[in-house]
């Protein structure tokens, strides 16, 4: 087993000493978004931890398991399993196929954590030394709010960021429409709950529209785009490596 | 009988920008105004505990309840009819509306008697059934049919009924003040409670130990059809029964601050089977299968029986608050009807229902009885895949399977990504994508896949 340091973590008899943690940067984010994978890499290896990537990771199944594909998502999801057995901690900068993992076996939870979450809560910092002089809207993603249950963990590490500027978002907590292949099967409708996102955060005056789910900003980041905004996404894992003026 | 394919009736409701104001505001104040009321109580959670709890007692020993409710009807002096369907439901009050002669019967608004088709089959033995809830009433005079559970009419504003009233009940109504709108309602209904000779309700519960039947309304018209005409109809599911009396205790709570944000409901009627020289002198309860028991097989989607049609689950719907709820094709529209409709009329006849969410999960945290829609939906959305998906989409989620099944062809597609993408990528985004994807690219921008993976990043690094 790698990581057994892991062992003394929450328990102040121990030091905090370097962790080892594996990265499961998620299909999308493996081909999309590669930016906030190098981030969480970055804050951790800063933070004195040691990141490994098992190589043989791919998609934890629940673009299958959302459409309906209930067997193939759960082949994903053993899969998964077998490539991460050896490792006692693993992060992922996404809390949607975090969620995902843990409601499909439960045997995860204590293993398996979303950033902010092994932040805040399992390493117990919420300064990372970022420095990020701009003004910051946090959408709190539906996933990471009802199924991964973070709380206010992302809040916590914002509050901490020098010179960030946390602006007011408007119905926060609805969501940006995204909902995976809902997205595409029901377009119109999935548009209709982009439209009102995007106006709330263009009405918030944020330079920057921040989140956990790289899925949900592609959409998001997709409807500023298409409407010429001012304002744009970056992954939470982004602000939080930032450590100058961007 | 298949429903429409919900994007297509989705595309169409959305293009109606009044219905899509009117949702808004209408939602947005139920919503707070329930966010308001809930908060203020320290045990909700408790309580959502315990009213999941009854209920999943109720569907575990139906039979039981079923018949102790019977008896203990027929014991107060009430007769009860068993319906395995809409057909026999309807028989029961076309019946009885003719053994009394009546040409018309008074009804207190009722989703159950939606769901069979009441109307239809009364006014095919030339039976007039007429809605008095406020909203129902509008429908009616209007040829429209219900979008919310709780607000009917909640895709109509004021000016709209004000002109339709003008129309029909009230000629010459120049104000759109709710005051004036209700007067006129209320002129016109009133005759006709004192006239008529049989009513007819749903129910919200029904009292296993007692027979009690009961009704929960805000405007008084439902007990107006309950007390006034000497004969009374209700037709009762049977997911509705609750065991004893003292469990109204939890519902009575749940259900008022959930749907309309109140603390309590104006008005509660209870009746046990007939009082002499008190209301009607004959009454019929009507309990309705109609594909319940279908659903009581699923142990997955079984919990969608415990809904008490709050509808708490629509106005903090991202879905339904944009569609409203004619796109659901059914009299149960939103989250929960998402997950009710395709039991009720089974899957083949609704595949894509429940694939009309985006699992944001917000009808599970407002849901007074914790239905998990969205493991619902999931479980349903499987069973929708096993009764026949579009040939593509199989063969698309077939391939995404073989590239996720090792890391080498998850890089060998990045690559392919890249190359094939690279005709369509302006200034670092990708604007418009042949189909599939053009439904994405319609109204949004697409991330092309990046220059570097990650995993390509990593191994150079």
């Amino acid at each position: 087993m790698r990581g057994r340091l892991w062992n003394g973590w929450g328990d102040e008899r121990f030091p905090r000493t370097s962790v080892q943690i594996a990265l499961f940067v998620t299909c999308l984010g493996d081909t999309l978004s590669p930016e906030a994978g190098r981030a969480t890499v970055a804050i951790l290896e800063r933070l004195g931890h040691e990141v490994f990537f098992p190589p043989d990771q791919t998609c934890c199944g629940q673009l299958h398991a959302n459409s309906g594909y209930a067997d193939q998502a759960q082949a994903l999801v053993e899969r998964w399993t077998r490539v991460f057995a050896d490792y006692e901690a693993t992060v992922s900068p996404s809390s949607s196929c975090v969620g995902h993992l843990r409601a499909h076996d439960p045997s995860l939870a204590g293993r398996l954590f979303e950033l902010s979450e092994l932040l805040v809560h399992r390493l117990g910092v919420e300064d990372v030394g970022a420095s990020f002089p701009h003004r910051v809207a946090y959408h709190p993603t539906c996933h990471s709010l009802r199924v991964t249950n973070v709380g206010d963990a992302p809040l916590r590490l914002l509050r901490k960021v020098r010179g960030l500027e946390l602006v007011e978002l408007a119905r926060a907590d609805e969501c940006c429409g995204f909902g995976g292949t809902f997205a595409v099967k029901n377009a119109e409708t999935s548009s209709a709950i982009l439209v009102d996102k995007c106006d709330a955060i263009d009405e918030s005056g944020a330079e920057i529209c921040t989140a956990l789910d790289g899925s949900c900003l592609l959409q998001i980041g997709g409807g500023l785009a298409r409407r010429r905004s001012a304002t744009r996404t970056m992954h939470l894992a982004e602000i939080l490596a930032s450590t100058g003026p961007a | 009988m298949k429903l429409e394919a919900f994007p297509d009736a989705a595309r169409r409701e959305l293009a109606d920008a009044q219905l899509r104001a009117n949702l808004r505001n209408a939602t947005d104040t139920i919503r707070a105004k329930r966010a308001r009321v809930v908060d203020e109580l320290t045990d909700w959670q408790e309580l959502r505990e315990a009213g999941r709890g009854i209920k999943a007692d109720v569907l575990a020993n139906l039979g039981r309840y079923l018949t102790s409710f019977e008896t203990a009807v027929t014991a107060a002096g009430g007769t009860v009819h068993w319906a395995r369907d809409a057909a026999e439901a309807n028989a029961v009050v076309v019946e009885v509306a003719r053994a009394h002669g009546a040409t018309e019967v008074v009804k207190v608004k009722s989703l159950t008697t939606d769901e069979i088709g009441l109307n239809d089959a009364l006014a095919g033995a030339g039976i007039h059934a007429l809605e008095t809830d406020f909203a129902e009433l509008i429908l009616q005079l209007d040829g429209d049919w219900p979008s919310h559970i709780l607000v009917p009419a909640i895709h109509r504003n004021r000016r709209e009924i004000r002109d339709l009233f003008a129309r029909t009940i009230a000629p010459g109504i120049e104000s759109d003040d709710p005051e004036a709108l209700a007067e006129a309602s209320r002129a016109y209904l009133r005759e006709r409670f004192l006239n008529a000779r049989v009513g007819v309700s749903g129910a919200n519960f029904g009292i296993a130990e007692t027979g009690t039947v009961c009704v929960v309304e805000s405007e008084g018209n439902g007990r107006m059809c309950t007390t006034l005409p000497p004969v009374l109809v209700t037709i009762l599911g049977i997911e509705k029964l609750v065991p004893r009396f003292e469990d109204l205790e939890v519902f009575l709570q749940l259900l008022p601050r959930s749907s309309t944000g109140e603390r309590m409901n104006p008005y509660t009627s209870l009746w046990t089977g007939v009082t002499a020289g008190d209301g009607p002198q004959e009454l019929h309860v009507v309990l309705l299968d109609n594909g319940r028991t279908k659903v009581l097989r699923d142990d997955v989607g079984r919990q969608a029986l415990h809904c008490i049609r709050c509808s708490a689950c629509l106005n903090v719907c991202p879905v339904y608050t944009r569609t409203g709820g004619h796109a659901y094709g059914s009299v149960y529209p939103g989250p929960i009807g998402a997950i009710l409709t395709p039991q009720l009329v089974g899957i083949e006849n609704a595949k894509s229902l429940p694939f009309a969410s985006s699992l944001c999960g917000a009808c599970y945290e407002v849901c007074p009885v914790k239905i998990d829609i969205p493991t619902v939906l999931l479980h349903l959305r499987a069973a929708a895949v096993r009764a026949g998906a579009p040939r593509g989409e199989r063969l698309l989620m077939r391939i995404a399977g073989f590239t996720f099944g090792s890391a080498g062809r998850l890089r060998a597609v990045q690559r392919a990504a890249r190359l094939v993408q690279r005709p369509f990528v302006r200034n670092g985004t990708l604007r418009a994508l042949p189909p599939p994807l053009r439904r994405w690219t319609a109204t949004r921008d697409l991330k092309p896949a990046a220059p570097q993976s990650f995993r390509d990043w990593w191994q150079s690094r």
